[in-house]
């Protein structure tokens, strides 16, 4: 039996690095999610790839806010399928790194614990 | 190098850490909030869906005492008694606070519904509706401490030491996931709130945070770990079709609610071959429920995902939308119609009866650190009765806030960076070793730990296995660790946090494997196939601490209290 596997395009890099695509392929069982993905990519072909996430399955942490195919979607309840998915950090948002822009609240960030505002 | 300064240092702001950081609050303190993820978000109150016990008697007669004998039933005579009074006499005060503070307990004929769960002899357990409890209380969580201008939150801060001085916490080291550079932060007093370790199994319900740090961080600093050979397993995770966006636990409300019929590989009902009574009641309790799956599993009667089938096909589908509602399109949305097939579920780890050993003040053995919610050990025994969970969270967490704020009081606060050096240079060294060639890091090296503690280190255990494992687990600890090098100091560097979380989850692992070897009888969580009787001989609880940098068990007498049924009392 051959292993299925599907393709994934990840859009990385740090602000002001020229936006480069990184593509992946996965391993693929039914219904898995894009955050399987890329929990699955940084266990096994890349640690440094930068993604914020909490629960993982339950959709409650809401932290996973990426852009799926150009629109913005939680990694956990979006899904891969047989055609290649692309994701990238929120377009309306300060990249951090990778997928991981600024969504935490303003005053929740050791930046305003510091008085740096 | 960023250095912050506060009276009380709270790391996780789940339930327990965000009541926590109240209670300091509203006791004089001034408070910084610490989590690894964002503030209210990251630990597992946000992920609870159902059922807080609570003795309030607003659906029948109740009183506290009946909750705490049915805490101590379901701990196996291994609980902390005072501890468990505590939780369970407190417990009515904190879920009125947070009635006041409109988080929207599910509410009918002019009072709060309480609904039956397994091991209550009395409905005591509230909600909010749909399965929303967890996020509910979270938000109105999150909302009171935003109305402290004492209380300092700080989301992305991740704890990797604390700091000590002369033997007294004296404050902490930690990274800024935003930009990676090490932060200091000095406190009179830090309370450790960052939840359980059940994300060191292969099959578990937790969120990326759960791998054990509260454990690992109050051991090294010389607390005692009580417990630790007790992680529940919640017997009915989901398991198959993959189901995305949902807590994989949530099938247990489904369960009480409506009754839905456990099968093995065969469809046939199989829990009344291990001495309880299920049919038509839906009441086993966990450890059972959960060790009898398995073994049907073992026997070779699974599903064919390897669990067991859970049956809802005798339900109305009208019925099953009047309790769940918008739970019922959510599922058909994952291609689940659960009128017309069974799913597939497994136990999977879910909470951990362990933990860090408190006193009633929920001070450790080591000045100036305290600790709150699952991370407390003692209260729960061998085995957590349904709902505990979130009224510890709250009332261990008020008690901590409340407890630390008034001992802070009196104390100066005594920092020195050089006291830091330790745990910054523990940062440096792995920002700054070299990358290595398998850049797949720490992923492949968890997974094993996964994998060994769910096959020897689970639900089922022996000599032979766990004397492995704790072997490999050294091995892991002193050679594979150091040899890692996750590398580059980069804004959200989770290869970095992957090893912080590794050296975390190995010294919880080894506190768990020591505890279950020396422990040889079976109790509650804790299933012995080498040891399957209880032995009245095991009822008192083992402590692990490090003796000379060495992790060792130790056991103590079960703290007991006298406590006579009161009678039962209608809420006024």
């Amino acid at each position: 039996m051959t292993t299925q596997t599907a393709r994934i395009n990840i859009q990385r890099g740090a602000p002001g690095d020229p936006a480069r695509i990184e593509s992946y392929q996965v391993p693929y069982r039914e219904g898995m999610s894009v955050l399987d993905a890329l929990i699955w990519i940084r266990a096994n072909r890349d640690a440094s790839l930068a993604v914020r996430y909490s629960c993982t399955n339950a959709n409650t942490c809401k932290e996973c806010l990426v852009e799926v195919d150009g629109k913005a979607a939680y990694a956990c309840t979006a899904r891969l399928g047989r055609q290649p998915v692309t994701v990238a950090p929120l377009g309306n948002k300060k990249l951090i790194r990778d997928l991981v822009t600024d969504t935490a609240p303003p005053k929740e960030t050791l930046r305003y614990a510091l008085g740096e505002g | 190098m960023s250095h912050l300064s506060t009276d009380i240092l709270v790391v996780g702001a789940g339930g327990a850490g965000m009541y926590a950081a109240i209670a300091a609050a509203r006791g004089g303190a001034r408070v910084v909030l610490a989590d690894k993820s964002l503030i209210g978000r990251g630990g597992a109150t946000v992920m609870a869906q159902m059922t807080v016990a609570v003795a309030l008697g607003e659906q029948e007669p109740d009183h506290w005492t009946h909750h705490l004998a049915d805490t101590l039933d379901a701990g196996r005579n291994l609980c902390n008694e005072e501890l468990a009074a505590i939780l369970c006499r407190e417990a009515p005060e904190r879920i009125r606070e947070m009635d006041q503070w409109k988080v929207g307990w599910a509410r009918a004929d002019g009072h709060l519904t309480q609904a039956m769960a397994p091991g209550h002899k009395i409905r005591r357990c509230v909600y909010v509706d749909f399965l929303n409890t967890g996020p509910a209380v979270a938000k109105t969580l999150r909302s009171q401490v935003a109305r402290h201008d004492a209380i300092v939150r700080v989301g992305g801060l991740s704890i990797t030491d604390l700091v000590r001085d002369d033997g007294r916490v004296v404050g902490a080291v930690g990274i800024d996931m935003e930009t990676g550079r090490s932060v200091t932060i000095a406190a009179k007093a830090v309370i450790l709130a960052a939840g359980g370790l059940t994300r060191l199994y292969r099959r578990n319900s937790a969120s990326a945070n759960m791998g054990g740090a509260a454990f690992a961080l109050a051991l090294t600093a010389g607390a005692e770990l009580i417990d630790m050979e007790f992680v529940q397993f919640f017997p009915i995770g989901h398991l198959a079709p993959r189901l995305v966006g949902m807590d994989p636990i949530m099938w247990d409300p489904f369960r009480y609610k409506l009754g839905g019929r456990l099968l093995n590989g065969r469809h046939e009902e199989f829990i009344h071959n291990y001495g309880a009574s299920d049919s038509g009641t839906y009441t086993v309790s966990r450890d059972v429920a959960s060790f009898a799956i398995l073994s049907e599993v073992a026997a070779g009667r699974g599903s064919p995902a390897g669990g067991a089938y859970l049956s809802f096909e005798h339900i109305a589908e009208a019925d099953l939308r009047a309790a769940f509602g918008p739970v019922i399109d959510r599922l058909l949305a994952n291609g689940i119609d659960l009128t017309k097939r069974a799913i597939e579920v497994s136990p999977i780890a879910h909470y951990h009866m362990g933990g860090i050993r408190v006193n009633g003040e929920m001070a450790t053995n080591v000045a100036g650190l305290y600790a709150a919610g699952e991370a407390v050990g003692g209260a729960n025994g061998a085995n957590r009765l349904s709902g505990n969970a979130i009224s510890e969270a709250f009332v261990f967490g008020e008690r901590a806030g409340r407890f630390t704020a008034a001992w802070a009081a009196g104390q100066t606060m005594r920092w020195d960076d050089d006291l830091a050096r330790a745990g910054v240079a523990a940062i440096r060294a792995v920002e700054e070793g070299e990358v290595s060639a398998q850049t797949a890091g720490i992923g492949p090296i968890f997974g094993e730990l996964q994998e060994m503690m769910w096959d020897k280190v689970g639900l089922l255990r022996d000599q032979a296995g766990l004397k492995s494992a704790l072997a490999r687990l050294r091995q892991m600890r002193e050679l594979d660790l150091p040899a890692l090098a996750p590398g580059r100091r980069d804004p959200f560097a989770l290869a970095v946090q992957d090893w912080f979380d590794l050296r975390a989850g190995l010294i919880a692992a080894e506190a768990i494997t020591l505890s279950a070897l020396a422990r040889q009888e079976s109790r509650g969580a804790h299933q012995r196939d080498d040891f399957p009787a209880s032995d009245p001989a095991w009822e008192v609880n083992q402590v692990v601490r490090l003796v000379n940098g060495v992790p060792t068990v130790e056991r103590r007498a079960v703290v007991r209290g006298s406590f006579e049924l009161a009678p039962l009392a209608a809420a006024q």
